[in-house]
């Protein structure tokens, strides 16, 4: 019988990669998880903790999906503590996905933002040129640099970093570098994922060039399922109309960029 | 036009039927409501919801104070149909939330509101002064929430105070929604009219839970929720279908409702409108849309010009 996306299946953790001090990648096997699009994600249940929303990292190996967390709040602190052996609950996969355009593509990754962009990258054809922009706060948190090249390795392209604080790559923020980016070229598809003032910027620098854009939100999410409404942003439901919206689309969206719900769905000014 | 000649026109010319429906004195251009506790939180989203087929929208239970509800998980899919979940009335709080949908003009806004005194309802209610809302709803049947909704519910005495004090606080009219608890629901239903009510929502969803056999672990971070979707269906069912044998009071039929059969089965049980939440998690806001398409087929079918033809229908069999 087919597994209905919303049951909870338990998997165990098989592999725990410390990607940097505050970043781990926890890999398990799954069919359904390994086939994920870009820009779905999986409600990840941490026994006894919580459970919280999470893009779905690819694995080399097949059959096998993976979480890749940054240590935060209790959630995600309890995601990051896993060891192997563990099991821990997944439903989904959930939301839509980016978009594959051909030609000349950017995309944008802060945090573990990039998760969603490896994804993305392991459906690029090979014709495609790519550059890969990676943000991060400092040269501790900079990660999957040389994945992106390794996956790009047959591609022209180019892997930049750049750090807020110029300890690594280029300094300063990763919009900025975006900025001169769509100044320069004209990309066929730019593609964003991390906090949201970086996809607000990176939107609207190629939006006003009239350029393919499309991001990932990320938002409080409860259900995931279209149910508890905690995800809105504007009339928009990030996990039934999401993750991925085009340019267009949050362009018009008033919150977007602007403000987020709190736990108890007070908007907040960002 | 007298009633012979609008017979004798009406079988040479099939009436178009109407979705409208009245409430009592609330009065709806389309049957299905959208139930408290889903998407509830944003005028944006009402507005969409409305667009897309919703009759009218009940928006989360609202409490004095802001509340950020559960830690997840909150929800669980219960494999044969139906969810569990505990989200813990998060919603922002009454004040916030009158502010958020002041500026509301199109569509028709049901405010819940979830309290333990006669007096948090009054506070609640004064602050929807300015904004335009057809009705209130009143949370006596939350069943995983301690000093609220069912425990509410539960305490007739209780009751009474509550919809005495909502009833002198507005003008607008004011819905208990009944459910399940250890007092029997029928008795919450009885004082409810007695003090005043207007019409009646049945029911609430079913206190429930789910265990993890692999972890062996209670599922829902507060171990308890509350059971709603196809699996409550027949309950809710008999429930709209006692109180509209013992009452002449408008009913909202609330529970497991996914397609359009199951809304008219409501309509002859005796509810002159319905609510649903569930199936939004399983068909997505279209399923308002669809729901109104086949209860129209319906009525064309049987050749109903209205929904209060249907409302009831069962009882007379």
């Amino acid at each position: 019988m087919q597994r209905n996306h919303n049951h909870t299946t338990i998997v165990t953790i098989e592999k725990v990669i410390d990607e940097t001090p505050t970043v781990r990648t926890l890999i398990f096997s799954d069919d359904r998880m390994s086939n994920v699009l870009p820009g779905q994600f999986a409600m990840v249940w941490i026994p006894g903790v919580n459970e919280l929303p999470m893009s779905v990292m690819i694995s080399k190996e097949p059959g096998k999906a993976a979480f890749t967390v940054r240590k935060h709040g209790p959630a995600s602190t309890g995601l990051f503590n896993v060891k192997e052996g563990q099991q821990i609950g997944i439903r989904g996969p959930y939301g839509n996905s980016f978009d594959l355009k051909e030609g000349k593509l950017l995309l944008v990754g802060g945090g573990t933002g990039l998760v969603p962009m490896m994804r993305l990258l392991s459906f690029v054809k090979s014709t495609d040129d790519v550059t890969v922009l990676i943000g991060a706060k400092s040269k501790d948190e900079v990660f999957f640099e040389d994945l992106a090249n390794n996956m790009l390795k047959n591609n022209p392209h180019k892997v930049i970093v750049s750090t807020d604080d110029g300890s690594y790559g280029e300094k300063g923020f990763v919009t900025d570098l975006v900025e001169k980016l769509v100044n320069e070229s004209n990309f066929d598809g730019v593609y964003a994922c991390g906090p949201e003032i970086m996809m607000y910027k990176t939107v609207r620098s190629a939006h006003s060039r009239n350029m393919f854009v499309q991001a990932s939100l990320e938002r409080m999410m409860k259900c995931g399922v279209g149910i508890c409404g905690s995800c809105c942003v504007g009339e928009d439901l990030v996990c039934r109309d999401g993750t991925v919206f085009d340019g267009d689309h949050l362009s018009s969206n008033k919150e977007f960029g602007h403000f987020y719900r709190n736990k108890a769905g007070i908007l907040e000014k960002y | 036009m007298n009633q012979l000649l609008y017979s004798k026109l009406s079988s040479l010319f099939k009436v178009e039927p109407s979705l409208a429906t009245s409430i009592g004195q609330i009065q709806l251009d389309r049957p299905v409501m959208l139930a408290s506790g889903i998407l509830g939180i944003s005028l944006d989203v009402f507005n969409r919801l409305y667009r897309s087929g919703a009759g009218a929208v009940v928006t989360k239970s609202l409490s004095t104070e802001p509340w950020e509800g559960y830690p997840n998980p909150t929800i669980f899919s219960v494999k044969g149909g139906g969810w569990i979940n505990a989200v813990g009335l998060s919603n922002p709080g009454a004040p916030n939330f009158a502010k958020m949908i002041e500026p509301n003009q199109e569509v028709p806004i049901v405010v819940s509101l979830v309290g333990s005194i006669p007096e948090d309802f009054e506070m609640m209610i004064q602050q929807f002064e300015n904004c335009k809302v057809i009705a209130y709803e009143l949370n006596l049947s939350c069943p995983h929430v301690a000093k609220v909704g069912l425990e509410v519910g539960d305490d007739p005495e209780l009751v009474r105070k509550i919809v005495t004090i909502a009833k002198n606080t507005t003008d607008i009219p004011i819905i208990a929604k009944v459910g399940l608890g250890t007092t029997h629901y029928l008795n919450t239903v009885n004082t409810a009219i007695d003090s005043g009510i207007d019409a009646i929502t049945a029911i609430n969803t079913v206190r429930a839970m789910a265990i993890d056999v692999e972890t062996q672990r209670p599922i829902l971070s507060n171990k308890f929720g509350g059971l709603s979707g196809t699996p409550i269906k027949p309950i809710a069912l008999r429930c709209v279908y006692e109180i509209s044998s013992k009452h002449d009071i408008p009913i909202i039929g609330c529970g497991g409702v996914s397609t359009w059969e199951d809304a008219v089965e409501f309509f002859l049980a005796g509810a002159s409108a319905i609510q649903l939440g569930s199936a939004v998690g399983n068909d997505w806001i279209d399923v308002f849309s669809e729901i109104n398409n086949g209860i129209l087929q319906y009525m064309k079918r049987k050749n109903y010009s209205s929904i209060k033809d249907m409302v009831g229908l069962a009882k007379k069999s």
